[in-house]
């Protein structure tokens, strides 16, 4: 059985292949073209760039601390057997995943905005705001990307081999120890996926983030959201911005490939 | 400190109800077809399927108590396990996978290390204990997982069949030193298996399980020479023998010499299968290599066969068809030829 003779290499596959990949190909090569090389260390160290990368951080980072402190446990009650309240729960939490960005905007404004469902307690209990704080842009982006970490972390789990927790019952270790030492490395993999996923997507949250947080320089303006104020008023940065997504993404693509590579 | 088990549980179609005794430093081997119950047991004993009804205790100690009464849970019995497909942590070098359990106990991480170092030694993989377990033969897995239970210094001892994965040739030295392991090991042991020379070689006693009962139990030569049902005659149908083995010419423990065709040297064990056993009336003159007279101790039917207790050098049960006992006019207290020839005897080192 060679490859070769199941491999298509008709025209038929040619031609149609090779225009997607010129129409995913053409925009990098446009940011590449386009972006003003010389200049570049000056755009980098503008006060703008840094406040937008700081802020995209924050958000991104504490939208992934979250995942791991709640999505992970989450995962695991998810991946504990089969009930209609895990179905209910699954398909609320990954709402987010198929939901345009600026619903799912719309209604973090509605539940946690100063008007909102939990908002108007928040306010009234403890004084909390968290429309235009970058608290506030750090849950849309939560909001937006833990979904991936809870989906790769369930199938992982779903795919693990959980006799191999008998095994280690048997040996002396009690549920905390079992988790730690067997489960989690063992879905390793996944757990890392998933994280690069939800981080990314995190990443380049825009719309929700625009809708329930506001875009307000120096506490809820973003990287994304700086890029589209840049593409108003000063295109050039607004290259530069999209410059450093794009490498961030490409870095992100090549090392979940990498990880899928090795665990499988 | 003895084992005993009223184990009643149900599990999928199966309803086990088992009552078994093993005391300390005693191997006793679960036999059965496949579905019977036999793994099930297992479970129930390590903790990890709870009864309904019943009750395990070791010692004075009770493990499980059946449904609202005491359980130990599976961490805190002190249960050895070897899984029939190991279950060795795939993440863990060698190494550290016989340490876990020590260091689930509590014990520090170099002290750990060094011990699980001294029971890969023990199991002849000294030098792999850096391998992940993808890396090792199956063989070699094997003792891994063997040794990662015994290092967790167990209170009891169960193996659900250890010899399975690994290949023939293999078979026969991983055999001897699990013997060895077990001889070595101060409490209960229970092994399930469903290969009848490894339960011979392996146990002190033998107990059938069948759709979740145990059929027949007893020591290996009451179960040879009685089996109650079809499924233990061709199980144990076979006959076994221990002796020293010189220069083809095997000494049986019990009277009696064989010559028999490539076997090692020294103490070996040796199966015969009934039905290689030819009996005439006067003495035969043909190439069976060995023949001797014995006298007819008794006559069983077992299924569409007989079965003919051979009282001579060696004793040996002969399985012919109903027919053939009456043309040779076979009958109790009588006296037969019996040939066999040499390689029909399976030598094996002990």
């Amino acid at each position: 059985m060679s490859r070769r003779v199941l491999t298509s290499r008709s025209w038929l596959v040619g031609v149609p292949a090779a225009a997607a990949v010129l129409l995913f190909l053409m925009p990098v090569l446009g940011i590449a073209l386009r972006t003003p090389w010389a200049r570049l260390p000056e755009q980098l160290a503008s006060p703008v760039v840094h406040e937008a990368m700081w802020l995209s951080l924050l958000a991104s980072f504490g939208a992934l601390g979250c995942a791991l402190l709640s999505g992970l446990p989450l995962a695991v009650w998810l991946a504990n057997g089969h009930s209609p309240l895990r179905t209910v729960a699954r398909v609320v939490v990954m709402l987010p995943i198929v939901l345009p960005p600026v619903v799912g905007g719309i209604a973090l404004l509605l539940a946690f905005g100063r008007a909102g469902v939990v908002g108007t307690w928040l306010d009234r209990a403890f004084g909390v705001s968290l429309p235009f704080s970058t608290a506030g842009a750090t849950l849309a982006a939560t909001y937006m990307g833990m979904p991936f970490f809870v989906l790769a972390v369930e199938a992982g789990l779903r795919a693990f081999d959980r006799r191999h927790l008998a095994a280690a019952a048997t040996l002396g270790a009690g549920p905390t120890r079992r988790f730690l030492t067997v489960t989690l490395p063992m879905i390793l993999p996944s757990v890392q996926a998933g994280a690069l996923l939800c981080w990314a997507r995190a990443l380049g949250e825009f719309c929700a983030t625009q809708t329930f947080a506001g875009n307000l320089a120096g506490s809820t303006r973003t990287m994304p959201l700086a890029c589209g104020v840049a593409m108003e008023t000063d295109p050039e940065l607004a290259i530069v911005l999209s410059l450093i997504l794009s490498a961030v993404s490409v870095v992100v693509l090549v090392s979940l490939r990498q990880r899928w590579l090795v665990a499988r | 400190m003895s084992l005993r088990l009223d184990v009643q549980v149900r599990r999928g179609p199966l309803q086990l109800a088992i009552e078994l005794e093993v005391g300390a430093r005693e191997t006793v081997a679960i036999v059965g077809p496949n579905g019977a119950g036999k793994s099930s047991l297992l479970l129930a004993v390590a903790g990890l399927l709870p009864l309904e009804r019943g009750r395990i205790a070791l010692a004075d100690e009770v493990l499980d108590g059946g449904a609202g009464g005491p359980f130990v849970p599976p961490e805190a019995r002190r249960a050895g396990m070897m899984f029939q497909d190991l279950l060795l942590f795939p993440h863990l070098a060698a190494i550290d996978n016989v340490a876990y359990g020590l260091r689930a106990r509590g014990v520090g991480r170099a002290v750990a290390r060094a011990t699980a170092d001294e029971w890969l030694r023990r199991v002849g993989l000294a030098e792999h204990g850096a391998a992940l377990p993808g890396s090792l033969s199956g063989g070699q897995a094997q003792r891994v997982a063997l040794a990662r239970a015994l290092a967790a210094s167990p209170r009891l001892l169960l193996l659900d069949e250890p010899l399975a994965a690994v290949d023939a040739s293999t078979r026969l030295r991983l055999r001897r030193d699990l013997r060895a392991h077990l001889d070595a090991f101060a409490g209960p042991r229970l092994l399930v298996t469903h290969d009848a020379v490894d339960a011979f070689a392996l146990a002190d006693r033998i107990a059938v399980v069948e759709a979740g009962r145990v059929v027949q139990a007893g020591s290996i030569a009451e179960i040879c020479s009685r089996p109650r049902s079809r499924y233990v005659a061709d199980l144990v149908g076979l006959n076994f023998l221990r002796g020293i083995c010189r220069g083809g010419r095997l000494q049986v423990d019990g009277g009696g010499t064989l010559i028999v065709s490539q076997a090692p040297e020294g103490n070996v064990l040796a199966t015969v299968h009934p039905r290689a056993i030819a009996l005439y009336r006067s003495r035969p003159d043909g190439t069976p290599r060995n023949v001797w007279p014995a006298a007819i101790e008794a006559l069983e039917v077992a299924g569409d066969r007989v079965r003919v207790r051979l009282r001579g050098e060696p004793w040996l049960v002969a399985e012919v068809t109903p027919l053939a006992v009456a043309e040779l006019q076979l009958g109790i207290g009588g006296t037969v030829w019996v040939a066999l020839k040499a390689t029909e005897v399976e030598v094996f080192a002990a």
